[in-house]
């Protein structure tokens, strides 16, 4: 029998923010090697498969060696800086919880941060060992933030691998952006690798079977 | 969704490329270059290399143009300083086929040892020069390259920067038009440029004129006029960024940078209250703004730009909201929370640390070279004294110990990766074993070009299609060179390694120490079953000793180390370096 561990029930704190057709700003981040561009190449498809314009950027490279990485989504009607200002992002999804820290002051007050529980110490720098901040979840709520702190390894580990953990928040965050589950599955089809799809999909939709959103439009 | 698709600006640039029929195409593996070969490789009809280096990928695709053919090649900016001999004397020779050159510039130095604004190299060789803002732009301004450069008979500049390079937008495609490659035809008065170079040189500032003059009507240098009271003048990924801070401005954007048309910039400026100039790095517009002397509707020559927006590091609308308007957007919460800093690390098991353990060890005096290994400048080996650009360590080490020979000759090394060894390690290897010299280098063969994303290179038996090829035999090639010291170590082996080294240090004669083992991010050697390792924790002395191979895989928060089972390969480094033998397989715990 497959064991799915969640503990927790993930449900998002009370919405302000309506999930509008006007397009969004999202920000992807994490440690190099754990998936991020996977998962913001197929927000900024499913975007332009919802009939968005989009632009997606990140720098490769040098950081993909277990550095920190931030690739950036935006779309809507017409998008022309690809890089989202600071304060302006709607939804930031980070596969570490340090990355979702260094990125969070992104997101514009009241906006969504879908965090992994994972904590990877980073190297250090000098001899002395590096001082990993503490409650970062509670930090973030202090802030204002709506924050949905999910152990996406274990659910994704329990549906075959770790490495699944990304869609499975991608799943989390999905029905805040406003784009249609069939436009998600459409692009999921679309790109990834028929040996890992039906993984994929599974991931993203326990990812949204985890978090209940309430939001106030709600029926 | 028919025909729209979603691409990064490189890959964008290599069907832009092959739509406008390009025959050859080359380049060097580099940041933000790297994905247009290994994208043109995909269209099988295009001849595509991965060549020795950027001089030579520049030559083979000349060669391809002045055949007849329409070639293309691309480097990094960094990439065009190695191949600058030979681009300087292509416009008084021209071309045949057209010839596109790239120039991927990285500013804010993501991926690269410094920043340059390489449409200064634009004007520096009389070389007209384009500069896409998105894909879409990057797909057509490659079309639009190649027809001008058989119009004009010169190459043709492309310059994308890091974020035109590997931003993603939608692309309309167009249509293919490939034509076979023109005839041959012999013009040595033309091409034999050292015979005839003074009779070629009048043309090459005659022919600027007229490119200038192109400019005023060229449809890439477009006016989006709006409100009056604010011109913006821009070019590239600024111009994004302009549309993004200035809602209601006039917008002149040059989709040619060099040369730039006088006439349409003067009059612009005559039209506009206030003149703002956007631009990445160098004040390259706003320079020729103030040599023409341009004046606002109201007489006066203020030019907004750099006076106020910084000349270096990347744009951002952040950043110009905040230089332009004083504007602070969100600030980030390190002023109340410890946030510290990730810097990019080696991998486990990666062979390089093997060599790094042991010059760390011998506190050797190491001058290193470009690519992954640089990280061993940072904890815990902090064993490279210096790094600058392709190939330049051997040279460097060799100069040391000109002047050190006594003392520091001993200490010595020189590291260099496989591929690097070949774009431009080879000859300073030779100048050492020339001039006498008793330097030690260590040639880190890990089989590929690893910084940039395992490129095939002329040791690996694979060309860029992986098609097989020779395969450069190292001990051979060193040999040739004249040096008669030759060992070759496993770099897992550590005590090898240290003593291998050793032993070249102590000779009188030079030598080359190759470190040999493939990269651990090599399909191969992924595909290779992993046993992680565990640490036991009533043996652990908590000595961090294990910590000194500096493996990303091994450390955590507590005094006991913590090995992540999902992210060791199970190289054993690590427990080779425990005393204790506190570190063994998992699965293997200690004896009861």
């Amino acid at each position: 029998m497959m064991i799915i561990s969640s503990k927790k029930r993930y449900d998002l704190p009370e919405s302000n923010m309506d999930v509008d057709h006007s397009g969004k700003n999202l920000l992807f981040a994490g440690v190099g090697g754990q998936g991020i561009l996977l998962v913001s190449e197929l927000a900024a498809r499913a975007a332009i498969h919802a009939g968005f314009d989009a632009k997606k950027t990140e720098v490769h490279g040098a950081a993909q060696r277990g550095g920190s990485v931030v690739s950036h989504v935006r779309f809507g009607p017409k998008v022309y800086s690809p890089l989202s200002p600071a304060g302006e992002v709607d939804i930031l999804l980070s596969l570490e919880q340090l990355e979702g820290l260094r990125w969070a002051h992104y997101v514009r007050e009241g906006g969504l941060i879908v965090l992994n529980d994972e904590i990877r110490v980073p190297a250090r720098l000098t001899d002395k060992s590096v001082e990993y901040p503490q409650n970062i979840e509670q930090f973030l709520t202090n802030k204002g933030y709506r924050v949905v702190c999910l152990d996406a390894n274990s659910v994704a580990t329990g549906l075959g691998t770790y490495r699944a953990a990304n869609t499975v928040l991608l799943g989390a965050m999905a029905n805040q952006t406003g784009i249609e589950d069939d436009h998600w599955k459409a692009v999921m089809k679309e790109s990834l690798n028929p040996k890992i799809l039906d993984l994929n999909i599974r991931a993203f939709e326990k990812g949204r079977e985890l978090v209940r959103v309430y939001h106030q439009n709600a029926p | 969704m028919i025909n729209k698709h979603f691409l990064s600006g490189n890959e964008a640039i290599a069907r832009g490329a092959w739509e406008a029929g390009v025959h050859v195409a080359t380049g060097y593996p580099g940041t933000p270059s790297t994905e247009i070969i290994e994208n043109l490789a995909r269209y099988e009809d295009i001849d595509v290399e991965w060549s020795t280096n950027e001089k030579v990928a520049f030559d083979v695709a000349y060669g391809a143009s002045l055949a007849g053919g329409r070639a293309l090649v691309s480097m990094k900016h960094v990439g065009v300083n190695v191949a600058l001999d030979s681009l300087m004397v292509t416009p008084f020779a021209g071309v045949h086929g057209g010839f596109v050159v790239i120039t991927a510039d990285d500013p804010g130095m993501h991926s690269s040892q410094n920043e340059q604004d390489n449409r200064y190299i634009a004007k520096f060789a009389k070389i007209p020069m384009l500069e896409p803002s998105d894909s879409q732009e990057a797909m057509e301004y490659v079309k639009i390259a190649f027809d001008m450069s058989e119009q004009f008979d010169v190459p043709v500049f492309l310059r994308t920067t890091t974020r035109t390079s590997h931003s993603k937008s939608v692309v309309e495609m167009g249509e293919a038009d490939r034509k076979l490659p023109k005839k041959y035809k012999q013009d040595p008065a033309k091409h034999v440029v050292p015979i005839y170079g003074k009779r070629l040189r009048q043309n090459v500032d005659d022919r600027l004129k007229k490119l200038e003059e192109f400019g005023e009507t060229f449809p890439l240098n477009t006016i989006e006029w709006r409100s009056k009271e604010i011109g913006v003048i821009t070019s590239g990924i600024s111009y994004q960024y302009a549309k993004e801070i200035f809602a209601n401005a006039s917008i002149l954007k040059l989709g040619m940078v060099y040369p730039m048309p006088k006439k349409m910039l003067i009059d612009f400026c005559n039209q506009v209250e206030k003149i703002y100039v956007i631009e990445e790095l160098e004040p390259f517009i706003e320079e020729h703004l103030r040599i023409l002397g341009v004046k606002n509707s109201r007489g006066e020559n203020t030019i907004i730009g750099k006076d106020t927006i910084p000349q270096m590091f990347e744009l951002s609308p952040d950043l110009l909201r905040k230089s332009l308007f004083g504007e602070d957007g969100r600030k980030s919460f390190d002023a109340e929370i410890s946030v510290p800093l990730r810097p990019p690390v080696m991998c486990p098991g990666c062979p390089h640390s093997g060599v790094y353990y042991a010059l760390h060890k011998l506190k050797a005096v190491v001058t290193g070279d470009i690519g992954c290994y640089t990280l061993g400048a940072l904890h815990p080996f902090n064993a490279l004294d210096t790094t600058f650009c392709m190939g330049a360590g051997v040279g460097n080490a060799f100069g040391m110990e000109k002047i050190h020979r006594g003392t520091m000759g001993k200490k010595l090394v020189a590291v260099i990766g496989d591929s690097t060894f070949l774009h431009s390690g080879v000859a300073p290897l030779i100048d050492i074993v020339f001039n006498k010299g008793i330097t030690t280098v260590i040639l880190m063969d890990n089989s590929t070009t690893g910084m940039t994303g395992h490129q095939q290179h002329p040791g690996m038996g694979k060309t860029v299609r992986n098609l097989d090829t020779y395969a450069i035999k190292y001990e051979e090639l060193i040999r040739a060179i004249g040096v008669k010291h030759i060992r070759v170590v496993d770099p897992y082996d550590l005590s090898d390694t240290e003593q291998a080294i050793k032993e070249a240090l102590a000779l009188e004669e030079p030598a080359v120490v190759i470190s040999r083992r493939p990269c651990v991010l090599l399909e191969d050697e992924r595909a290779k079953p992993h046993h992680p390792y565990e640490v036991i924790e009533e043996l652990c002395e908590e000595c961090d000793l294990c910590l000194k191979i500096g493996c990303p895989a091994i450390g955590g928060l507590d005094a006991v180390p913590y090995i992540s089972k999902e992210r060791c390969i199970g190289c054993d480094l690590c427990a080779k370096l425990c005393a204790f033998d506190a570190i063994r397989p998992i699965g293997q715990e200690a004896v009861s």
